[in-house]
């Protein structure tokens, strides 16, 4: 019934402006991230000194950096890296977390002590830290980037999953299903995740903010991503060494990015979860 | 002529809702006098609720009172400011609520919260206020209330957090008690004793009780006056007997028939001119042929038990035998074990020890979790209790069914799944149009329908009911009752019947099994059982379910419970 999930979507939007906001902000975004590099008016990478450190012009409308490459194009060309970065660590860790966690959730036992204290463990380390600490172990690459921000996630959707699945494990239609004929395997992964989802949906996109500052920042302290590649962390620690002699721009703009793109994806979040629950359907 | 403690005069409220405006009360218009007792009954849906909480002020914001007035000792409650409304509340009038536990606060003791509702009324000491809570304790009858003054409420059963509420309730002598739903979710013995306190408590204090049941039973029983509602309006008024003997409107008359008594049969559950229908099922069927000597019984469990790590054993030395097409009854109270052994049955969950033999074949020895695989799967089915937790909320009602069909009776998805599904809504009353919607877009009575229907699909043989019918409203409740009979008679069906109702048990089942703490304390022949209990507690199981005999309503309000 896709007319009904639209008008369901509509309404849930109607009630809720600032969700199609978001949606709206996360639309563009998106588009940025794929047509980023045909839209952009100047080389991201190419420098010409002597255009260096400009302020916002009609020319350049983010100002330009030290080498005199345009501040506007390296921030439209950096959103796929920063969007296929989080997509991809939140996309890892959902994946197996929920998994994970849901299984833990439904069996209960050993199992679920084993893998609740391993989660205990990896959650009192500094998760900064540790992602750091595994980027530089594995190689400074943006492979590894998503990997250590996968991991370092992946505690928070286990831990979720587990409690979802868990209060619902002994539910009427789980036992219906069940006594249907599905084995436990099955129950968990086409009955119970399924359920779940909605509300690991939200988690998701509050996570997906949450990401792409973690690649800046790993980026920032110069781990992962590297110089020229535009990317918008990068070009926050740049620009962070002219902010003293005014050159704001070379700050302002990225940080801005990075604001709207988290913010987006924190908004979305609840909308989403309206929309994505089937009890909210009339 | 005194006038009235509280006179609702032509009330309207409307709740503001995604789909505009809808009614909740029409037109309601009655008066309580000082000291009585009345009895509101309907069932989900009709606006009883909503009347006692716009009497309160506690309705939902979303819910306004647009017409009408409601007077208390002659002043207006609906236009009394806020400030002076709360001096009202408590000391005038107070409530108690169905989920006694939730009510309370789980992280205070239940003296201070008692001594909490005492503080806001009346001005004096902690030191006064605690003795107050003890006298208070004393009169809803808790033993040691010395010793439960510090205690939590999870440390309390439902029947005490409820003698704790109308503790809190009766703090401030209030002269009127609204109690929606009071004893709903409390096994029948605890009932009992919950309801004759309160109408001691009443009777003690002068104060004017209104009863806001589902149960005409229960109303019946303990109120001098009933008033029916249906759908925001007041059907009929009248005293118990009368309603009973002689209801007049066709609302109440479906509802009086729909109420199980002690004597009821099945066919009685629908009016007189409803049940020429259901006289032809009975008249078609045949008592279920004498199975050749020698064959083994249909279900045949020995000494079942189920202990856990901690507490004692769930359920002990559980030994059964079902014929094909026989219902029996497993009857008890919370917690003993009725649950666990039905479970036990359907291979859902491992027995600790025991056997169980379906058709002289052993089932018992699969372990759970593998018993999805064994043929004999689609021969045991399960009705659950709650139908709005029983249906996947992802499926729609053609999924639920369709899917024990898909994984037991190999069927694929086409024409012929399409036709036995339909098939089975057809049989269980569900309109075929329905079978697109979503369990959130069906109402109560048509999950249950649903649930039946999934759990007939694949023709089994033996139907366990967890409390089918529960969460149902009483004139559902009668259809799925009917319903179910009548799949035994077709079908050749045993029913192994779950519940905590004494009265559906006796009705529907040949046999019956009482439970208590994980063992059986007595079982035999419905009829013979329930007529002359043998054991002491199947004797106060028995007394303990609201008499409503049809045409001797005995009626205990007031003078005979002090």
């Amino acid at each position: 019934m896709p007319s009904a999930t639209l008008r369901h979507t509509a309404w849930i939007l109607r009630g809720n402006p600032l969700t199609a906001v978001a949606a709206f902000g996360v639309m563009i975004l998106v588009l940025i991230a794929i047509f980023g590099p045909s839209i952009a008016p100047y080389d991201p990478i190419a420098s010409n000194v002597s255009e260096a450190l400009l302020p916002p012009s009609h020319a350049h409308l983010a100002g330009t950096d030290q080498l005199g490459r345009d501040t506007f194009s390296r921030l439209l060309v950096a959103t796929r890296l920063d969007l296929v970065i989080a997509v991809a660590a939140v996309g890892i860790s959902f994946v197996l977390g929920a998994v994970i966690g849901a299984f833990c959730g439904y069996a209960g036992g050993r199992l679920d002590r084993a893998v609740g204290r391993f989660v205990d463990v990896m959650m009192a380390f500094p998760l900064f830290v540790l992602a750091m600490a595994m980027v530089a172990a594995l190689g400074n690459r943006v492979e590894n980037i998503v990997i250590a921000t996968a991991i370092i996630n992946l505690p928070f959707y286990i831990r979720f999953a587990r409690a979802e699945v868990n209060v619902r494990r002994n539910v009427g239609w789980v036992e219906a299903a069940r006594a249907s004929g599905e084995g436990n395997i099955s129950v968990v992964l086409r009955f119970l995740l399924p359920n779940v989802l909605p509300a690991m949906a939200v988690q998701m996109s509050l996570n997906l903010g949450w990401a792409i500052l973690n690649a800046a920042g790993l980026s920032f302290i110069g781990l992962g991503v590297r110089p020229p590649t535009p990317e918008w962390g990068i070009m926050v620690a740049e620009g962070a060494r002219f902010i003293s002699t005014g050159k704001w721009w070379l700050v302002a703009f990225p940080g801005l990015a990075l604001m709207l793109a988290v913010l987006c994806f924190n908004l979305l979040g609840d909308g989403l979860r309206d929309i994505l629950d089937p009890r909210m359907r009339t | 002529m005194t006038t009235p403690l509280l006179q609702i005069e032509d009330l309207h409220v409307t709740f503001s809702t995604r789909r505009g405006l809808v009614e909740a009360v029409r037109g309601v218009t009655l008066a309580v006098e000082p000291g009585e007792m009345l009895g509101l009954v309907g069932e989900s849906g009709s606006g009883k609720s909503v009347t006692g909480f716009a009497t309160t002020r506690l309705l939902d914001p979303a819910g306004r009172v647009t017409k009408g007035r409601i007077l208390y000792r002659g002043r207006d409650v609906t236009k009394i400011p806020d400030g002076d409304f709360r001096a009202l509340h408590g000391a005038a009038m107070s409530m108690i609520f169905q989920n006694p536990r939730a009510a309370l606060n789980p992280i205070r003791a239940i003296g201070l919260q008692i001594a909490d509702a005492i503080l806001s009324h009346k001005r004096m000491s902690k030191q006064a206020a605690s003795e107050e809570t003890l006298n208070l304790l004393r009169a809803v009858q808790i033993r040691d209330p010395e010793k439960r003054m510090s205690a939590y409420p999870h440390e309390l059963s439902g029947g005490m957090c409820q003698r704790v509420m109308i503790a809190i309730a009766i703090s401030c002598d209030p002269m009127l008690l609204i109690a929606d739903e009071p004893t709903t979710g409390l096994d029948v013995t605890t009932q009992k004793v919950v309801m004759d306190l309160l109408v001691k408590i009443a009777a003690d204090r002068g104060m004017a009780t209104i009863l806001i049941t589902h149960d005409l039973g229960l109303a019946a029983q303990y109120c001098r006056r009933v008033v029916v509602m249906e759908k925001g309006r007041l059907v009929e008024e009248a005293p118990p007997e009368a309603l009973f003997r002689h209801p007049q409107h066709a609302y109440t008359k479906r509802l009086v028939a729909a109420s199980p008594t002690a004597t009821s049969r099945i066919e009685d559950l629908v009016t007189d001119e409803e049940r020429g229908e259901y006289l032809a099922v009975l008249a078609a069927s045949q008592p279920p042929a004498e199975p050749p000597p020698g064959t083994p019984p249909l279900l045949d469990v020995k000494n079942l038990a189920k202990r856990y790590d901690q507490g004692p054993p769930a359920v002990t030395g559980f030994s059964m035998t079902m014929k094909a097409g026989e219902s029996v009854g497993l009857v008890g109270e919370s917690g003993s074990g009725k649950t666990t052994t039905s479970r036990m049955i359907c291979r859902l969950i491992d027995a600790s020890e025991g056997e169980i033999l379906f058709d002289g074949e052993s089932i018992g020895h699969l372990p759970a979790r593998e018993f999805h695989r064994s043929p004999h799967r689609k021969n045991i089915q399960i009705v659950f209790q709650d139908p709005n937790e029983s249906l996947n909320p992802r499926f729609s009602a053609f999924d639920c069914i369709a899917h024990p069909l898909l994984r037991l009776s190999g069927l694929r998805p086409g024409n012929a799944l399409r036709q036995r599904v339909e098939e089975c809504a057809q049989r269980v009353g569900l309109p075929v149009e329905l079978l697109s919607r979503f369990p959130h877009q069906l109402s109560g009575g048509q999950k249950a329908r649903v649930g039946i229907a999934r759990a007939i699909a694949c023709r089994p043989r033996l139907l366990v009911l967890d409390e089918p019918t529960a969460a149902l409203d009483v004139s559902v409740q009668a259809v799925v009752l009917q319903l179910l009979d009548r799949l035994r008679r077709e079908d050749n069906l045993a029913l192994l019947f779950v519940s905590h109702d004494l009265n559906v048990v006796r009705m529907m089942c040949d046999r019956t099994i009482v439970l208590r703490n994980g063992s059986i304390v007595e079982a035999g022949e419905s009829r013979a059982l329930f007529e002359n209990p043998r054991d002491q507690y199947t004797r106060e199981l028995v007394e303990a379910v609201p008499h409503i005999d049809r045409g001797q309503t005995r009626i205990v309000a007031g003078s005979q419970s002090t």
